[in-house]
């Protein structure tokens, strides 16, 4: 059993589309967050955020581009908040163009949810003006970590 | 078709196909498009199919895998059948929550309790 530390860790990669590489990363940085005292809720928040981002940025942020290219991934783990950006290599696009997933006229249409979990979860998200970055900030109540 | 690949359990009794899944995480896009094909294959074989999707032992599931639950409760509703949700994690039942789809689904604390509303 690893002793608790309370030094930042950074993490940087270049992330491919490849699922193994993707698990990878994600658990760096999970278990960073368990070493720094991150409860339970606190993984299952930030891994689904992570994913809904990563996921969402090869799906939509690349659609139509090379399969092989790779996004720009950051994740800082301090014991008073995680900090995560997604960036691709695409045009970007408009958040506020999302239609409202939980509208009852919306609730049978599969897709659409993945940007407002990550906004559910975390403290605060940012996209750059381009809207191909976001930048997504979780810190945890007295009962999260 | 199942194949020795088959990420999940599928049993049927009692005219109810009861689907359980053997990974913790259903987040990788590519599974959870084959999950989807053979649930999907699961309900065209009868015309009014009754379905009970368990989640015991499910830990992390993404939005591309509550989209494919859609794809497939939208299936069921269209032959005529019923499809019912059971053993969700508190953290994932959080989702449903967050994403209103505890009002599109009917789901069950247990097996048991989901077996026994079916119609």
């Amino acid at each position: 059993m690893a002793e608790p530390t309370h030094s930042p860790q950074h993490f940087r990669a270049e992330l491919p589309r490849d699922t193994g590489e993707i698990q990878r990363f994600t658990g760096e940085v999970i278990e960073a967050a368990e070493r720094m005292g991150y409860a339970k809720a606190a993984r299952f928040a930030v891994r689904l955020a992570f994913e809904e981002a990563v996921s969402n940025a090869f799906k939509h942020g690349h659609a139509g581009l090379d399969r092989s290219l790779t996004l720009l991934v950051e994740a800082e783990v301090a014991p008073d908040r995680i900090r995560l950006v997604v960036e691709d290599r695409g045009p970007g696009f408009d958040p506020g163009a999302i239609a409202d997933p939980t509208l009852d006229e919306n609730l049978d249409k599969p897709s659409g949810r993945g940007l407002m979990l990550i906004r559910a979860y975390m403290t605060r998200v940012e996209f750059n003006e381009a809207g191909n970055r976001i930048e997504m900030l979780y810190r945890p109540t007295g009962e999260q970590a | 078709m199942a194949g020795e690949e088959s990420r999940l359990r599928i049993t049927k009794s009692d005219g109810v196909t009861r689907v359980e899944f053997l990974d913790r995480n259903i987040l990788d896009e590519a599974n959870i498009q084959k999950i989807g094909e053979e649930i999907s294959n699961i309900v065209d074989e009868d015309d009014r199919p009754r379905l009970l999707i368990s989640f015991a032992n499910v830990d992390h599931l993404s939005s591309a895998a509550l989209g494919t639950l859609i794809t497939i409760n939208n299936k069921v509703k269209n032959r005529g059948g019923q499809l019912r949700l059971s053993n969700i994690d508190p953290q994932i039942h959080e989702v449903f929550v967050i994403t209103r789809l505890v009002n599109l689904f009917e789901i069950h604390e247990d097996a048991e309790q989901a077996l026994a509303s079916f119609s």
